[in-house]
């Protein structure tokens, strides 16, 4: 009914490696690219912009790339938080010292920068492993915020300790500061996440994942085949805090505006990211667009059936909330602990044959 | 023993074997106080299966170890292909073309049969992470390349139809032929089987043996194995290492092997009297 495989023959190890390779499947695809892209900027708002879709898409980079360090290369990390600052203040550093360079260039830069910190930061992972590794990074956490905190040069010596994006354009249009549009910050947040999203979809699918994953699932025997642990490990620290560089750079500069590194960085988003690829799926991208989009979604929602369907107050309504999606959570990973994408999965085998199951 | 010069020899079924291709000499490896093996000197002809047999215990799985590079022994020499190997990481012994099997299957759960065949080749792989990342031309031309080359192996080892399961879900038989796969499509120059046939049943054991006497006839690949089945070891072996307690009791045919004494009181005890 909803999926039709027979007579989608494929003749060519490339059709046949393809990463949508049910024809329909192919044309929903396209179908949710085109809607991205040609009709939601036109119909988006600043309500939808800021409360739904610009901290989603921030979120699916970081994810994206928390999953490829953790999901994939089975590297437990809950430095996230930290790397994201990095690349925020990277960002705000390169924007204010250089003014007249683009910005879509400092938000890559800053990527780059974070890949090099999380590299320094992933050495340890070559002596040690799953919790310990996951203490490790959790002192990366607390020294990065720390530093940030407590060396004024990071933010330019101003006397709130916060750091604010200035107005940088690309092509006229502002993309940071306060006279952007919703549909600018929607579009300029998607476009850099399709791009990432296209590329790390690339790299699991080829030798690098496969070493990645080679190396999370037995080590031994990764080393037994040819893969080299040192330099597979640090790829995916140096990758996937790419990423998370490039998300924090966006959090700061295009959704905060302004930020203070304690609370807009702090242990909470760590966790809040390990969520999302823990109930979207691990080793999975579509996995961390659907944590990214729950545990988006799941407080907006809730928001607004609280305090606007039932009318409770807004301090009462938080907190029931955070109880809410925590039970939620707790919930899930009993019922579900592969996530979202292995319900997905799961979904699709049964649509395969709907309604005919015999 | 037979006439064994450096241009090697005829086996009794009448394949050629070539001159030496791995030498292990006066092998020592020590954990702590304890050896695990002492003075063991021993080669591996090309183009030969080559099975090292010995009670519980006797150190062949780390004879295997030190092979593969995991253990450095504290004494010996090990030469392969002519030249002295200093001491190595797994990962570069692989690059060397030396491929090996678990005794307890090791292979990547999460991954399918075809992710896990494929990694077997990662080291005859080039394509950099640019040209990954873009997934255009190089990387993608190299992918399809190796895909035709893991086909001809699952093909060979007749596994079609689950080359898209994902490993995890496989009965024990089929992962150790899966594991035999990612070995050998690393084009191997020579394969180290630890215990190929443990755990498994007659009919299995059939196969599994047909597949490596296969491999070693198509492929011209290098074979040393290590078994617990009499049987199977006497049949499929040009010639036996036989170790006890880290030490080096037999070597030759298996016909000699079986009439050598010292073995045979290794296996079945001796008679004090």
């Amino acid at each position: 009914m909803f999926y039709r495989e027979a007579g989608d023959f494929k003749t060519s190890y490339v059709d046949d490696s393809q990463t949508f390779p049910i024809r329909f499947d192919r044309w929903r695809y396209y179908a949710i690219l085109a809607v991205a892209f040609g009709a939601a900027p036109l119909l988006i708002n600043d309500y939808w912009a800021n409360a739904v879709f610009v901290p989603f898409l921030i979120y699916a980079i970081a994810a994206i790339g928390l999953n490829i360090l953790t999901g994939y290369c089975g590297q437990v990390s809950l430095g996230t938080g930290g790397f994201m600052a990095v690349g925020a203040y990277a960002c705000y550093k390169l924007m204010t010292a250089f003014p007249e360079v683009s910005i879509l260039i400092h938000v890559l830069l800053a990527g780059g920068i974070t890949a090099g910190v999380g590299v320094l930061f992933g050495l340890p992972s070559l002596r040690i492993k799953g919790f310990y590794l996951a203490v490790a990074t959790l002192a990366a956490q607390f020294f990065l915020v720390w530093l940030f905190n407590k060396v004024p040069w990071f933010y330019n010596y101003s006397a709130s300790g916060q750091i604010s994006a200035p107005e940088r354009t690309i092509l006229g249009h502002a993309v940071t500061g306060a006279n952007t549009t919703a549909s600018a910050k929607y579009f300029f947040c998607l476009v850099i996440l399709f791009a990432l999203a296209w590329l790390a979809r690339n790299l699991t699918r080829g030798t690098v994942g496969r070493k990645w994953m080679a190396i999370r699932d037995m080590d031994i025997a990764a080393e037994i085949i040819g893969v080299n642990p040192l330099t597979t490990k640090l790829s995916a620290f140096a990758i996937s805090s790419f990423y998370i560089g490039v998300a924090g750079a966006l959090f700061f500069a295009v959704y905060l505006g302004a930020a203070e590194v304690g609370e807009a960085f702090g242990i909470q988003k760590s966790f809040l990211i390990l969520f999302m690829i823990i109930i979207g799926g691990l080793g999975s991208i579509f996995g961390s667009f659907a944590g990214a989009a729950f545990m988006v979604l799941l407080p907006v929602l809730l928001k607004n059936v609280l305090v606007g369907q039932l009318g409770w107050a807004t301090d009462l309504a938080a907190h029931v909330e955070l109880m809410i999606v925590g039970a939620l959570i707790v919930i899930f990973l009993i019922a579900e602990p592969h996530g979202l994408n292995q319900l997905w999965r799961l979904a699709k085998e049964k649509l395969r044959l709907w309604p005919f199951p015999h | 023993m037979k006439d064994m010069n450096s241009e090697g020899y005829t086996t009794a079924d009448g394949r050629k074997i070539g001159g030496v291709l791995m030498e292990m000499k006066n092998i020592t490896l020590r954990f702590g106080g304890v050896a695990a093996i002492t003075d063991i000197s021993f080669d591996i002809r090309d183009g030969e299966i080559r099975a090292i047999i010995g009670p519980n215990g006797a150190g062949k799985s780390s004879m295997l170890n030190v092979i593969s590079g995991f253990y450095v022994p504290q004494e010996g020499e090990v030469w392969f292909k002519g030249y002295k190997r200093g001491p190595m990481k797994p990962y570069q012994v692989a690059r060397l073309g030396i491929a090996r099997t678990f005794q307890n299957i090791a292979l990547f759960d999460g991954m399918s049969v075809l992710d896990n065949i494929m990694t077997g080749r990662l080291t005859l792989m080039k394509s950099g992470l640019l040209s990954q990342a873009m997934w255009w031309g190089g990387a993608q031309r190299e992918e399809t390349e190796h895909r035709e080359k893991v086909e001809k192996i699952i093909d060979f080892l007749e596994i079609q139809s689950i080359r898209k399961t994902p490993v995890g879900r496989l009965p024990y038989g089929l992962k150790k032929r899966v594991e035999l796969a990612r070995a050998l499509a690393a084009e191997p120059k020579l394969l180290l089987l630890d215990e190929p046939m443990a755990g498994m049943n007659v009919e299995e054991k059939e196969d599994m043996c047909r597949f490596i006497l296969d491999v070693n006839d198509e492929f011209g690949t290098t074979i040393a194995l290590i078994e617990h089945d009499m049987g199977v070891v006497m049949d499929l072996s040009d010639r036996v290492v036989v170790m006890d307690y880290g030490k080096k009791i037999g070597d030759g045919t298996p016909d000699e092997v079986r009439s050598n004494p010292d073995v045979i009181n290794a296996y079945l005890g001796v008679s004090h009297d």
